[in-house]
């Protein structure tokens, strides 16, 4: 198998592909967003119960690909219990690092790191990013009080 | 302008896919350290170096606008442009190359259909049919006429096998519908239908049918006049012509009929600062400079199918897709979608791998080279009918060989392995 490839399916991927955390939806999120790629069919949904300026709880129902899923995965692996400022800061730094932008991550972001590698399969990069762009209009939305509307990275 | 078309050989009325493959520079391509496997014909094929060279040409030393100029230049690009025209209406079975309306794409072909004849002809309780298994090309355009116009948009269904399923054709094709819009063959299933008995049907009704032949006219021998289509469309980049470029043909008495949709340069007779009047067939559809270098290159595209002659092409397809849905029902994890018979389906074969994501897949294949689609393949209705969100499809072409097919399949090996490993 190709060292690339290995790269991109690290361990850390498949095993949040295979059991994916977080992936029950929440029963009464205070604010939830689909995201969709039209034309790979990729679906998620992110629901979250937003607490006094802390996400409680996150839900990402997901519908794909093992990188969408294992990046959904991660994404409520890391943003629970996490203050509503922290949760932005993640997911800027996250989305920068895989539209391939230098930024360095946070001690406390460790595993998030092997997302990274999607740089080198341009076509994929929208696959990882579907998650945390879903999450970052569910959170404008939650600041502007405004309705969501679906989110999409193609 | 020729560029060298090398002998192929032709024996058992079949055509050597190795000879074939000097002819097309791409297949030198290394992806990923391995040699190319380009299965992905149905999106787009590649294109010889007559078809390259033809272009390169027409830039280089034909390089005008056409139907305008009274130099030199004017005069070649112009002869060559319509002597595609007269080609393409040769390949399609000896219609008139006035017939032959230049086109983006198939896309654009249909959109000016129902745009055109559509809005004048179809009304509140009309119906348009079509079938379940269309290319959003030919789903979206008919949808939107249907709400424009307030008629109805019935579907003839498909059959588990991926067959379409003609039992009440006399009750779906009935005296409101005024046309009948369906694909040769399925970019998705690989199935040829029945179009013959369709038109039989449409005709008997009175209603016109326009044949979707983007995925049939590549890889079938057509003969539009005695299939009495009225509109057939098809384009040129997946015939190993250049993209931006495709056909529309339609019964004579119906272009006449036909307002233009585009109005402009080139489609006009004679204007006035009040009113304008029309150009002859069928220059009346082409408003605007067209695609002549995509003109230059198609031409050596057909000479190339036509030196190898379609049932040759043919063949060969059927030998290859049939040694490809054996090979790929030997992995008992795989699930092929459509016919499993060769001789009533194409070269399209979609399929699913039992826990493996098709872009996943699509991604471990490119590792190796291997180029395939991963999607909905631009038919998201047939692909929700099917159950799935999405498929992978391999598609062959007259330079495909089992080489590529085995490929293919140990692809698929390493694939599992490789998604099964934790
Ligand atoms: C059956 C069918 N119809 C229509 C189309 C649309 O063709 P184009 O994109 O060249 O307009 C395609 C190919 O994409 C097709 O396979």
């Amino acid at each position: 198998m190709s060292e690339p490839l290995d790269e991109l399916y690290r361990e850390i991927i498949m095993d949040h592909y295979h059991s994916p955390r977080g992936a029950k939806k929440l029963d009464n999120p205070d604010i939830s967003n689909e995201g969709k790629n039209p034309s790979c069919g990729d679906e998620i949904e992110v629901a979250l119960k937003v607490g006094d300026k802390t996400i409680d709880d996150v839900s990402v129902a997901c519908k794909g690909c093992a990188i969408s899923v294992a990046s959904g995965s991660m994404l409520a692996e890391a943003i629970k219990g996490k203050s509503l400022e922290e949760v932005k800061k993640i997911a800027s730094t996250v989305r920068e690092m895989l539209k391939g932008n230098q930024v360095e991550l946070s001690e406390e972001m460790g595993d998030l790191e092997v997302l990274r590698s999607v740089n080198k399969f341009p076509v994929r990069v929208k696959c990882a990013l579907l998650s945390w762009t879903t999450l970052i209009d569910c959170l404008e939305s939650l600041e502007n009080e405004k309705k969501t509307k679906t989110s999409t990275t193609e | 302008m020729d560029g060298i078309i090398q002998p192929i050989i032709v024996e058992g009325n079949k055509i050597d896919p190795n000879i074939i493959r000097r002819d097309f520079p791409i297949l030198n391509r290394q992806i990923n350290g391995h040699r190319l496997v380009y299965l992905d014909n149905a999106a787009t094929t590649q294109k010889p170096s007559s078809v390259i060279n033809a272009m390169d040409e027409y830039y280089r030393f034909h390089n005008a606008n056409v139907h305008r100029g009274l130099h030199t230049l004017a005069e070649e690009a112009t002869t060559a442009y319509e002597s595609t025209r007269a080609k393409i209406a040769e390949f399609i079975g000896g219609v008139k190359p006035s017939e032959i309306i230049y086109t983006r794409g198939t896309t654009e072909s249909i959109n000016l259909v129902a745009q055109s004849w559509g809005r004048a002809n179809v009304g509140p309780h009309d119906r348009i049919v079509i079938t379940q298994m269309e290319h959003h090309a030919n789903l979206v355009p008919w949808l939107m006429l249907a709400k424009r116009a307030h008629a109805e948009l019935e579907y003839i269904p498909i059959n588990a096998e991926g067959y379409l399923n003609l039992d009440n054709i006399d009750t779906i094709i009935n005296g409101n519908t005024k046309i009948v819009a369906v694909t040769q063959m399925s970019n998705v299933l690989g199935t040829i239908n029945p179009v013959d008995r369709i038109i039989d049907r449409a005709h008997k009704v009175g209603a016109v049918v326009l044949v979707d032949g983007a995925q049939a006219v590549p890889h079938l021998p057509v003969n539009v006049k005695s299939l009495d289509a009225d509109f057939y469309v098809f384009s040129a980049h997946k015939m190993l012509g250049p993209t931006g470029l495709g056909v529309l043909y339609g019964k004579e008495r119906l272009l006449e009929e036909m307002e233009p949709i585009e109005f402009g340069g080139e489609m006009i007779s004679r204007v006035q600062f009040d009113s304008a009047e029309w150009n002859i067939l069928p220059y009346k559809f082409e408003a605007g400079t067209p695609h002549i270098a995509g003109a230059y290159g198609f031409g050596p595209a057909l000479d190339y199918l036509t030196k190898l002659g379609m049932e040759a092409i043919r063949n060969h397809e059927i030998e290859l897709t049939s040694y490809a849905l054996e090979k790929l029902h030997e992995l008992k994890y795989v699930k092929i979608f459509g016919p499993l018979d060769e001789n009533q389906r194409g070269g399209v074969i979609s399929f699913k791998v039992k826990d493996i994501h098709p872009h996943d897949l699509a991604t471990v294949l490119d590792s190796y080279g291997i180029a395939v689609r991963a999607g909905h393949h631009c038919a998201q209705p047939l692909t929700n009918l099917l159950g799935e969100i999405s498929t992978t499809r391999a598609s062959l072409y007259i330079y495909n060989n089992k080489d590529d097919v085995d490929e293919l399949v140990k692809g698929l090996i390493e694939a599992r392995r490789y998604f099964g490993r934790v």
